[in-house]
């Protein structure tokens, strides 16, 4: 091998060197969340999703202090059963008396459970998708600039994530009522049956609140790098997986494997850091719990020696301190969840307080049927973003029933001449009329059924092809579905599939092939039978077959309608009724193939390269060609 | 990225013997498997099972303690001796001291668990990725993306758990409860047999909903994934959404698929109150019992008030493991399913890998040859492809032409054995690539294709895909010559700009730029182009032709394409029709022939002669 200069593949230079230029997976670093436990504008949010269920609430707050009540008396019984019924003097009724209150107590403690455990799930499995619906209804309406600046994951993070800790949130906030009850009740109690000893065994609870301070700041970085970790490495595989096609073609296994090898091993180091974390309080809460016991026997057995302590009273204390670190724990933890909620709750109004910029006007108008079926640019000024304009001033009419090409090169404004017939964006000045109306003085839903639009990117949704040919047209039959599939010539094929129309598209039909899609995208513009067709040519290159096909359902689709195409191809653009030639958002030529020939303008010029589509010719040839750039 | 020390890799054992020894034991059962692979950790599964037998012992004794204390301090106020008095400090100690030893235990026992099964996930993760890489071609065709994950997150987990949900919490119920019940039976069995008469009940309830409970989250996952595909389609789509006025029927969609996710979770909500809720009574009432039957023995001077107290503590330590068993009983479960598909993911034969002491290719003159192949797809009755023959010396352009389906792409792939041969075969200066190691065939053969994955990392890296220690004039060089520097640079982070699906989205154009940029790094002998133009425009294509012109003469160049225009130049053409050559020639001699090639030449050159449209047409 020899000619321009050769370097082989390098490699480490020790072994266990990574590559300098090599990484798997991506990972969007997640905002630590340690913010403010509460924030009352976001409660004040959140609590307009819960009022509609408030009874429920209110009903599951008294189950909680109910069924707390009852785990506190279980103990009591059992101490005042063995004081009163089997130390000295102590008779079988007593006993009896006893043993039916702790029945009674029971039966209550189960009820209160059953109401408090399914009241709660429900309804924060409600709240929850009632959040998600309400920010997904949001969705739908907010301007389509918010939505071209905002990817799509990390919408879907909201709807997902944010929504998640929500649920629980909720979940446990009404148990930490309970929990906070309990503890004070434990406290309660306590003091009241012997101030002195109850003093001495709860002395240690603060012992393990000081533990607890000291250990959840740490533990909770611990933790969260045990998920960052976790997460990192399944998306490192999941890339794997995704791309081994690519992998395996430039022959990356080895060198993946090394650097996979490397997150997985951080992974199990951050895990076992973790379970180090949450394992370390194991003994300190069961040495406090063995001092709390060893005070109850030494102090309570001296006590009971002086006649001031009844047998009994040791044995609830026993109780109790069973239950005693359970609330501490759990109540620590809540404060990490609430932290975490507010800052979700505040992710998910701002997804509810994006403005929908684009609404109806109260006294809208519904496009009807019968409009003419024309579009008129009157002075149309508009650009993404203020002092910037894509389209100056911009003037024209298509007549009903008349087919006209856009033409220009990259950046000329005709994608979003497109956009605004459908009012997709707001005009800065001039207007849009559709059959004689101002777009803005429609209602949305009636201009939407009365123009169809075909993306450049055929764009299916999953289901069957049948659903995907009808879209949100229900009052289409399968007859009629069948017919617009024939007539775009997409019929042949998808008899062809087995499952016929019936079979379910996976992946957004990412298995039929490009020109297949943009027939199926075709069908459905023909099925939803609008006046009004926009469609934005494919510029990708469709084996000629099929171009054949797509270039025959144009026709098909355009008969009859009034259409807007921004044409790539000159077959479609020598076709067009009349030509609209925009450059830099302006219009500077217009009339029908022979016209602009003899004008001998841009048009012309460009179309005397011989490139079968305006798109294959190269910037610098346009410039050239473009009397107004080239002289600047 | 920094590059990692190297005596780290040692530290965490060789890899390749974590792989290989996840592929042993093929004849045993999933979870027989599970547990020798498990047990590879042997100190650790050891302190672990140690740990939990004491643990579980110290646990018994507490109760024991805390009655044998209460029945001292009553002794007090009969006797009131002094002798009580130590009897009961030291009793306090021990009560003391084994509560200490107990957390201690209980420490090792659930630290070294879940350290054998972080372990385990660490490498069965390894195994995994190493065979995810190795499966070839048409085993990807067939096996859907996300199965995969799901084998490779959430089947992993269910084997990784079993050993500290499945097999240590199985010693500690069998601890616990065996001992719990011998040491109760044996004191009373009138009252061991009430304190323990929840415990089938709690068993067998929580064994049901947790059961239950896995399967209806099987189906709420999805169900959930469905309600996630809604979302994410809808929000992907959302000019569609927008261009027929559908967010009235999106919303719909999204209600229907909503709601059956919502009375699911209900459901679930239901399994879980219903079965706690009776677990909680049914401990309550063999409470109640022990107490009313206790206390009566007691009153009757059969039993001490000490011995009930710990008959009592007994049972409140016993209830939080029963409930478990449910959890138990669900791992097994778990393991068991999860451990099927598993292994049956890492079982897979591999349809193509290297031989035992296979040889490397070595390019001399760089010669490629094909002869009489044949290639029919696993499961297909026709051939795709059926006695192809050509031949390519270094420096020459190969030109494939074709309809869809007329096997230009599965040649493409055959090359670097993506796919291995029906019959026939394929060499390299006269190496039969099914004889060479498929890295060094691999390293020689790039293929550029139709939709090359884009990796989330920055431009250079992903050029720099297959040679991620190329320097980065080299990278520039071939981005320069894929016609992809000069957008590069006016991007503002330049070839620092992360790309892919978390990063800047490229055009069609612009990604297969960037792969064939990726393929021009590797120098590779040979170069297969698979219909990986379509998106890039006529002149674009032009310049990054007439640049690649430079390194084509030591190279064979094959190019798949259905534009005339990207491979009338080629040195040979050939037209592929039904997995045969109908036609082979030069660009001239093709047309001069008249035959398929002319009649595409014709079609694509003027294609609108037949076709008007708009209504100047009617």
């Amino acid at each position: 091998m020899s000619a321009v200069e050769e370097e082989d593949r390098e490699t480490a230079s020790f072994p266990g060197q990574r590559p300098p230029r090599a990484s798997v997976g991506s990972h969007r670093i997640e905002e630590e969340i340690f913010g403010k436990a509460y924030d009352p504008r976001t409660v004040r949010r959140i609590w307009a999703f819960v009022q509609p269920y408030r009874l429920k609430i209110y009903l599951s707050v008294a189950a909680v202090l109910v069924f707390t009540i009852t785990q506190l008396a279980i103990p009591l019984i059992i101490g005042r059963a063995i004081d009163i019924g089997m130390t000295e003097g102590g008779t079988a009724t007593n006993l009896l008396w006893a043993v039916v209150s702790f029945a009674v107590v029971v039966v209550v403690n189960f009820a209160a459970s059953w109401v408090q455990e399914s009241e709660v799930g429900q309804v924060a499995e409600n709240v929850l998708f009632d959040m998600r619906r309400a920010m997904f209804a949001q969705l739908q309406r907010v301007s389509l600039s918010f939505m071209d600046k905002t990817e799509v994951g990390r919408l879907m993070s909201r709807l997902q994530g944010d929504v998640n800790s929500m649920q629980e949130f909720l979940e446990t906030s009404v148990i930490s009522v309970g929990d906070m009850v309990l503890l004070f009740g434990i406290v309660v109690v306590l003091l009241t049956l012997d101030f002195r000893l109850g003093l001495l065994t709860l002395s240690t609870m603060p012992i393990l609140f000081i533990v607890r301070i000291f250990w959840l700041p740490p533990a909770k970085r611990a933790f969260w790098a045990a998920h960052e970790t976790n997460s990192i490495t399944a998306g490192a595989m999941a890339e794997g997986i995704n791309g081994v096609r690519t992998v395996q073609n430039l022959d990356r296994q080895k060198v993946n494997f090394e650097l996979y090898d490397d997150k997985a091993f951080n992974n199990l180091q951050t895990q076992l850091t973790g379970s180090r974390f949450a394992q370390v309080m194991v003994p300190i809460v069961d040495s406090l719990t063995g001092i709390a016991m060893a005070i109850v026997v030494v102090v309570g057995g001296s006590l009971v020696l002086n006649g001031s302590l009844e047998i009994g009273v040791i044995v609830a204390f026993i109780f109790y301190i069973q239950r005693f670190f359970d609330p501490i724990r759990s109540l620590t933890m809540q404060y990490s969840i609430m932290q975490r909620a507010m800052t979700s709750g505040r992710r998910i109004t701002e997804v509810l307080d994006v403005p929908s910029s684009i609404n109806d006007k109260p006294d809208a108008v519904t496009l009807t049927r019968d409009m003419d079926g024309s579009v008129e640019f009157r002075d149309v000024v508009f650009g993404y973003s203020p002092g910037r304009p894509v389209l100056k001033n911009v003037s024209f009419t298509v007549k009903p029933g008349e087919t006209v090409a856009l033409v220009g090169p990259t950046g000329s404004g005709k994608t979003s001449a497109m956009s605004l017939v459908h009012r997709f964006y707001e005009v800065d000045s001039g207007a849009v009329l559709v059959g004689g109306h101002d777009v803005r003085d429609v209602t949305q839903q009636s201009l939407g059924e009365q123009v169809a639009m075909v993306l450049q990117e055929p764009f299916l949704f999953t289901g069957s092809i049948f659903d995907n040919i009808r879209y949100n047209k229900a009052s289409a039959t399968r007859e009629q579905v069948i017919n617009a599939a024939v007539a775009v010539g997409a019929h042949d094929f998808i008899m062809r599939i087995p499952g016929g129309y019936d079979s379910i598209l996976e992946q957004r039909g990412s298995n039929l092939s490009l020109g297949q899609r943009q027939l199926l995208s075709f069908a459905r513009a023909l099925v939803a039978d609008a006046k009004i067709l926009v469609l934005d040519e494919a510029t990708a290159n469709i084996d000629s077959y099929t171009e054949r096909q797509i270039q025959k359902a144009l026709l098909t689709l355009l008969e009859g309608r009034t259409g807007m195409v921004i044409a790539h191809r000159l077959a479609t653009i020598r076709g067009a009724d009349r030509i609209i030639v925009l450059q830099n958002g302006e219009m500077i030529e217009t009339g029908n193939h022979d016209e602009l020939m003899e004008k001998n303008g841009l048009y012309a010029k460009l179309y005397n390269m011989n490139y079968s589509s305006f798109d294959d010719i190269p910037d610098d040839l346009v410039a050239q060609a473009n009397p107004r750039t080239a002289s600047t | 990225m920094t590059t990692d020390k190297a005596g780290r890799v040692h530290s965490r054992g060789d890899a390749q013997a974590h792989v290989a020894a996840a592929h042993a034991g093929k004849t045993h059962s999933p979870l027989k498997r599970i547990t020798l692979y498990s047990l590879r950790h042997p100190w650790q599964a050891g302190l672990a099972i140690g740990a939990t037998v004491v643990a579980s012992v110290l646990q018994l004794l507490i109760p024991r303690l805390l009655g044998h204390a209460v029945d001292q301090a009553q002794g007090i106020l009969s006797t009131g001796s002094e002798g009580a008095q130590q009897a009961l400090f030291w009793s306090a100690m021990t009560l003391l001291g084994v509560s200490v030893a107990r957390g201690f235990f209980t420490l090792v026992q659930n630290y070294y668990s879940e350290s054998v099964g972080h372990h385990v996930g660490y490498e069965l993760r390894l195994a995994f990725y190493d065979k995810v890489q190795r499966l070839s071609y048409s085993y990807h065709d067939k096996v859907h993306t996300g199965d995969l994950i799901t084998i490779g997150l959430l089947d992993l987990d269910g084997l990784r758990m079993f050993f500290s949900t499945g097999f240590v919490r199985t010693i500690l119920l069998s601890v616990l409860i065996g001992v719990g019940a011998f040491m109760l039976l044996t004191t009373d069995v009138l009252l061991g047999c009430l304190a323990l008469s929840f415990v089938p009940f709690v068993a067998w309830r929580s064994s049901v909903a947790q059961l239950k409970l896995r399967g209806t989250w099987l189906v709420l996952q999805k169900k959930l994934s469905a309600l996630t595909r809604v979302m994410e389609e809808n929000l992907g789509g959302i000019r569609v959404v927008r261009a027929f006025s559908g967010q009235d029927f999106e919303l719909a969609k999204f209600d229907a698929a909503s709601k059956e996710a919502l009375d699911l979770s209900h459901d679930r909500v239901h399994i879980r109150v219903r079965n706690t809720s009776m677990m909680t009574f049914s401990f309550f009432t063999a409470m109640g019992l022990v107490l009313w039957f206790g206390g009566n023995k007691v009153i009757a001077g059969e039993m001490s008030v000490g011995t009930l107290a710990s008959f009592l503590t007994f049972m409140t330590i016993l209830q939080m493991p029963v409930r478990q068993l449910g959890l138990m009983v669900n791992s097994f479960a778990r393991a068991a399913t999860c451990g099927e598909r598993f292994y049956a993911f890492l079982d897979q034969p591999l349809a193509i890998a290297d031989a035992p002491g296979v040889a490397e290719l070595k390019v001399t003159d760089g010669t490629l040859r094909l002869e009489d192949v044949h290639f029919t797809y696993p499961g297909a009755n026709h051939p795709t492809l059926d006695g192809v023959t050509f031949e390519a010396r270094a420096g020459q352009t190969i030109g494939i032409v074709g309809a869809p389906g007329s096997g230009k792409s599965t040649l493409a792939h055959l090359i670097p054995r993506f796919y291995d041969v029906s019959s026939g075969r394929i060499t390299i200066d006269g190496q039969d690539v099914s004889a060479v190691s498929l890295q060094s065939l691999r390293r020689s053969v790039a293929v550029v294709q139709q939709d090359s994955f884009l990796f989330t990392t920055t431009i250079e890296n992903n050029i720099a895909y297959g040679d991620p220690w190329s320097k980065e004039t080299k990278i520039e060089k071939a981005a320069e010559s894929a016609q992809l520097h000069n957008y590069i640079m006016g991007l503002p982070a330049g070839y620092d700009t992360v790309v892919g699906e978390r990063g800047v989205s490229l055009s069609g154009g612009q990604r297969q730029r960037l792969s064939i940029a990726r393929s021009l790094v590797l120098k590779p002998a040979v170069m297969v182009f698979d219909d990986s133009t379509a998106a890039i425009d006529a002149g674009t294509e032009h310049r990054i032709r007439s640049a690649m012109r430079r390194y084509a003469s030591d190279r064979v160049t094959l190019i798949i394409s259905h534009r005339l225009s990207s491979l009338m130049h080629a040195d040979v053409i050939l037209f592929l029709d039904g997995g045969k050559i109908v036609e082979r020639g030069t660009h001239e001699q093709l047309l001069a022939n008249g035959g398929r090639y002319r009649a595409l030449y014709d079609l694509q050159t003027r294609p609108s002669d037949d076709i008007e449209i708009g209504s100047a047409a009617q």
